[in-house]
């Protein structure tokens, strides 16, 4: 399916925090204009891996190429130039507080244009009518539910027209309808606008419904990926225990810890 | 040994904490002209720095003044020259109170407000939004609200000097009965316009340091609530000790 370059694609992508290396060897090929879900258990990088591709962080080695640009060696200017090809919605949405809905999703068009004040509002309403809360346009931050916050931080990631949007765990905290909610704008947005979507979740079930390819990443690598049916019959056990949500597997329920028996006895002196 | 390793590492503690103050410095003046072109950026952060805090400094202008009158008067009344009540309270107020208190407040005031607001911007992932939206943080919102301290700090001291000095005149001239004629006339006499401008630069420089804390304590907060509350403390704290430290160089500077 994907006969055109891909727009993102990491090679041999090694990254370490204090000591502790998050990802050894990642490869992934993400295509123009697909929905990609990028899952796997907590703790296994996928934020960082969003932090990455847009250079937030430095990876230790390994190649990040976005829209054919290495953005490892970008200068300052070239990857503010590559960011404003991309939108971006953070886990808590992170509006700016200060500013009320319409100022925050007019906050791009006013730091990067100088579009006449009439045009700036129509650009709002329209992103905002498309999230569907173009009545909340004179809210503050603080009056919005939690998915209110999320779609309003969408309006204001795509008030660009981004040709990549990234959404780190859209759905985490959210009621059934708000989630049905964000999952049909992920799509429908994608569609529309011509974007190619990045979606990190661990919510199996809802982004396997919207997304055209999946990858599974587990110790630091890519352990499965394909379409959402392809992973939902693969017969792999990492795979198996992540989607079928089961607690022990590959993935272990206990934290590394010394044996059970000797540490209970130790603490009432007996070892 | 022990002793003699952790001093080490709060010796190297502290100068990597300079270092990265002095680092800072240069950044945020090297910016600063161009937050000029988004004035209104600045004027905003006058207002947060400057007028929110005017109750609180000019209450405490007020009574430090009074106080002075009246320790003033007391003391020189000793040697039979109250006239020199004017003098007195004027130099102390202009040189050092002035500025030195102010700065203290300004910490209290709108330094603890700089500092957990840019922690809680970091907390909340906004900065990196902003980073996301191709808009730098520093030039943004870091910058704007430093140069809005350092140009509220000495509008700030100005102001706590003038209610000082009409509060060591209601003491000592209302109430103690110090001669109006000479309490004013003396101290336009014998307040030089060099005392004014140790005055001045007091103010500038406590304000360009108390605001470079307050920033470099929010911006590098660790972003949790315990990281954001011990930036807010350490502002307070470490403004105090160096405001009171550049006050003792710069006084001895003009000597």
């Amino acid at each position: 399916m994907n006969q055109a370059p891909p727009i993102i694609e990491i090679r041999d992508l090694n990254y370490t925090v204090g000591g502790r290396p998050i990802f050894s060897g990642l490869d992934m090929e993400i295509g123009r204009g697909s929905v990609t879900a990028i899952m796997g258990p907590s703790g296994t990088g996928k934020t960082t891996l969003l932090r990455l591709i847009t250079r937030q962080l430095r990876a230790d080695s390994g190649t990040i190429h976005v829209a054919g640009l290495d953005v490892e060696s970008l200068t300052r200017p070239a990857i503010y130039e590559l960011r404003r090809r991309m939108g971006m919605l953070f886990q808590n949405g992170a509006l700016l507080t200060d500013l009320d809905v319409f100022e925050n999703v007019a906050f791009p068009l006013r730091e990067h244009t100088r579009l006449p004040e009439r045009l700036i509002r129509q650009l709002v309403l329209i992103k905002l009518q498309a999230v569907g809360l173009r009545g909340a346009i004179d809210l503050m931050p603080a009056e919005l539910s939690g998915g209110m916050t999320r779609r309003v931080a969408l309006a204001r990631a795509i008030v660009m027209d981004p040709e990549i949007l990234l959404y780190d765990e859209p759905f985490v905290g959210l009621d059934p309808i708000s989630m049905g909610v964000i999952l049909r704008l992920i799509r429908r947005l994608n569609d529309a606008l011509g974007t190619t979507s990045i979606v990190v979740s661990h919510d199996v079930q809802e982004i396997s419904a919207v997304a055209d390819r999946v990858y599974l990443l587990a110790g630091g690598k890519v352990v499965a990926h394909g379409t959402p049916q392809q992973l939902q019959s693969d017969p792999s056990e990492i795979v198996r225990q992540f989607m079928g949500g089961l607690a022990d597997g590959p993935v272990p329920f206990h934290y590394p810890a010394p044996d059970y028996f000797a540490e209970l006895l130790a603490r009432d002196g007996f070892a | 040994m022990s002793v003699l390793t952790d001093l080490r590492a709060s010796a190297v503690d502290t100068l990597e904490t300079v270092g990265n103050l002095a680092k800072l410095l240069v950044r945020l003046t090297a910016a600063s002209p161009r937050a000029f072109l988004r004035i209104d950026l600045i004027g905003a952060q006058i207002y947060n720095a400057g007028a929110l805090s005017l109750v609180i400094i000019m209450l405490s202008g007020l009574f430090v003044g009074m106080v002075l009158g009246l320790q003033g008067f007391q003391l020189l009344q000793r040697f039979g020259s109250e006239e020199a009540l004017g003098t007195a309270a004027a130099i102390g107020l202009v040189k050092e109170l002035g500025p030195v208190i102010t700065a203290l407040l300004f910490a209290g005031r709108a330094g603890t407000a700089l500092a957990s607001e840019l922690g809680l911007m970091r907390a909340t992932d906004q900065l990196s939004a902003m980073e996301m939206m191709a808009v730098d943080p520093i030039q943004r919102v870091v910058v704007p609200r430093f140069l809005g301290g350092v140009i509220a700090m000495p509008l700030l001291a100005a102001i706590f000097s003038m209610i000082g000095l009409y509060g060591a005149q209601l003491i000592g001239v209302q109430i103690m009965g110090v001669d109006a004629g000479s309490f004013w006339s003396q101290m336009r006499a014998s307040v030089a316009i060099g005392d004014i401008n140790e005055g001045i630069v007091k103010s500038l420089v406590f304000g360009v340091a108390c605001s470079l804390i307050a920033v470099y304590e929010g911006y590098n907060a660790v972003p949790t609530a315990e990281g954001v509350s011990r930036a807010t403390t350490r502002t307070v704290v470490t403004s105090a000790v160096l405001t009171l430290f550049l006050d003792y160089l710069i006084t001895a500077s003009f000597l």
